[in-house]
């Protein structure tokens, strides 16, 4: 089962079983947005704080499968303290990660350039990912995509309505 | 217990996936179709193809009666008595139940009205009603479930007071449930209500008359029996359906056009608009065919054995890490078999079975507020058909275990 190893990477199974930055913040200060999976019923709902041009503190609440919830664990460990453009650098590099598949599938392709994959692949820096990059894993599924990129979508979407550069 | 019909009839059956046979447990969402079916459409494309209704040729005339042909097949072979008439063709179920929202709910609910729904039962006979509730100020009353999941109708002809239809599925595709529809017809018909019946489950699995059923309408999809995709049926009495007014309006379901009106065409055609899926009813008529020669009989019998096996199979391996949504009596349900194993998420265990060539499904089914009566957001199914076998539900087991290695 060498094809579902690269997928549940350990450190992806320990952030499902153990999520990090889990709960909620009072509204306001913080902000809340939810994600929604309408096909398969995952959903994350992130609190998220800034102070001063950096996300200050996250809190996720939410349910579904491995996948989506230690992306959304990883994901809360990885910006919390960043500031703004780190954070929005970060989604931007990890779409890119996840966009391969996505846009070879011809999905939404946000943040992947327009010729195609292998020039996408070579774009992302895995180093700066950090332990994020153990779910490249999930762009060899590409139905569990969605999955992954749930929490980080709901992210963008928080920091646009915030109004966060 | 081998599997009633030869794999070898059904192509897809022989493919490999990951470099292993496919053991394909989805048929509640779509079946497989055997060689005559693949065939029968080709061979009416090669031969035969022009628009029915129309041409005065031959090859126009034979398609005309290849289409017309498959109509009384698909009536006969739900008991409809008089199908030339009664049996109506849809793009699938989801059409057929929306054509009887759209016409007969339009003409007949006013502000008021209620219509009593299930919570078993498929988005599909659901949002329909929802759409006509909000546009006609409608009530609706949902039937719930019990303990054992099956409809609870303690208080049927209570909730029956003032209802003008009641829609429920005739077997539930998440639960396997099958309700005792004709008990339900009966109470509704004598609280004046008419009674419509989700059969895309029951049609393809058991043995299906609509008069003992009881129903009023019944809707059924081709590609879960064994029939390409792209048609379904709606039957209806014919008196109701001389009544309604047509769903759709084009070609073909006309009897006249004026610059200041239309006249609608005779049944069926009347609720056919636009060139019909012709193919996909030939196709369709086959699948019935094929169903026909294996009996519907011995199609119950085989599931119903195949899910006692199955059941009986898994809690026995898996004990108290398998939770199975579903009544434990293979006499009361269809081989469509919901479950939870340990904490793995229903997409993950369905992840891990695909490894193993194990097709089923996770997620909620199309059935949202039974997965918010059930107190989960998905389950994982594994549903068995006639070319199922015990080596199948075998599979499906070895291939759970899996999961233990992974999730730990
Ligand atoms: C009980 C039930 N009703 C309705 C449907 C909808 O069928 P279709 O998608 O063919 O319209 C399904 C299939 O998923 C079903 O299982």
């Amino acid at each position: 089962m060498t094809g579902l190893e690269d997928l549940y990477r350990e450190i992806i199974l320990d952030h499902y079983r153990s999520p990090r930055n889990r709960g909620e913040l009072p509204v306001p200060p913080a902000h809340r947005v939810e994600g929604f999976n309408p096909l398969c019923g995952d959903e994350v709902v992130l609190y998220v704080e800034l102070d001063d041009g950096t996300l200050s503190d996250i809190r996720i609440t939410g349910q579904g499968c491995s996948i989506s919830q230690s992306s959304a664990s990883l994901m809360s460990a990885a910006v919390k303290g960043k500031s703004i453009s780190k954070v929005r650098g970060l989604i931007r590099t990890f779409k890119a990660m996840m966009s391969i598949h996505e846009t070879c599938l011809g999905e939404d392709s946000e943040g992947a350039s327009s010729n195609g994959a292998s020039s996408d692949k070579a774009a992302v820096d895995l180093e700066a990912l950090g332990e994020l990059a153990a779910l490249q894993g999930v762009v060899k599924f590409p139905v569990r995509i969605k999955c992954a990129t749930l929490s980080w979508n709901a992210l963008a979407q928080s920091l646009d309505e915030i109004g966060a550069g | 217990m081998s599997s009633i019909a030869c794999k070898a009839d059904f192509p897809l059956l022989s493919q490999q996936v990951h470099g292993r046979r496919i053991v394909y447990l989805d048929s509640a969402s779509s079946s497989q179709r055997p060689q005559v079916v693949l065939d029968t459409m080709d061979d009416y494309y090669r031969t035969t193809h022009a628009n029915v209704h129309r041409g005065i040729y031959a090859i126009a005339e034979e398609a005309d009666r290849r289409y017309e042909g498959a109509r009384m097949a698909v009536g006969g072979f739900i008991g409809a008595p008089d199908p030339e008439h009664e049996v109506i063709f849809t793009k699938n179920t989801t059409e057929a139940i929306n054509l009887v929202s759209s016409s007969w709910g339009r003409c007949n609910l006013r502000a008021g009205d209620a219509v009593l729904l299930t919570d078993m039962d498929h988005h599909s006979n659901i949002v329909p009603w929802l759409t006509l509730a909000e546009e006609r100020s409608l009530e609706l009353r949902w039937l719930g479930i019990d303990e054992q999941y099956r409809l609870d109708l303690s208080e049927l002809d209570h909730q029956l007071d003032g209802v003008k239809l009641v829609a429920c599925t005739a077997m539930s595709n998440v639960l396997g449930t099958i309700p005792p529809f004709a008990q339900i017809a009966e109470r509704a018909h004598s609280a004046g209500a008419l009674v419509l019946a989700d059969a895309a489950q029951l049609v393809p699995h058991l043995p299906t008359d609509v008069g003992s059923l009881g129903c009023d309408f019944l809707a059924f999809s081709a590609h879960k029996m064994l029939g390409p995709t792209g048609i379904g049926v709606l039957w209806a009495r014919r008196a109701l359906l001389e009544e309604m007014p047509p769903f759709l309006g084009g070609g073909g379901m006309i009897r006249d056009v004026r610059h200041d009106g239309f006249s609608a065409n005779v049944l069926p055609w009347k609720f056919e608009a636009g060139t019909p899926p012709i193919a996909e009813a030939v196709g369709l008529g086959a699948a019935v065919g094929y169903l026909e020669s294996t009996g519907m009989e011995a199609v119950r019998k085989h599931e119903m054995n195949l899910t006692s096996y199955a059941l009986d199979t898994l809690s026995e391996r898996f004990g108290e890490n398998l939770r199975i949504f579903g009544p434990p009596d293979a006499e009361e349900r269809g081989g469509v078999i919901s479950f939870a194993y340990r904490d793995v998420h229903p997409h993950d265990m369905a992840q891990v079975l695909d490894q193993s060539g194990v097709c089923v499904r996770a997620g909620h089914h199309c059935t949202k507020p039974l997965m918010r009566h059930l107190g989960v957001s998905a389950t994982a199914r594994a549903s068995l058909y006639l070319y199922n076998d015990e080596s199948d539900v075998d599979a499906l087991a070895e291939a759970m275990a899996k999961a233990d290695t992974l999730f730990g």
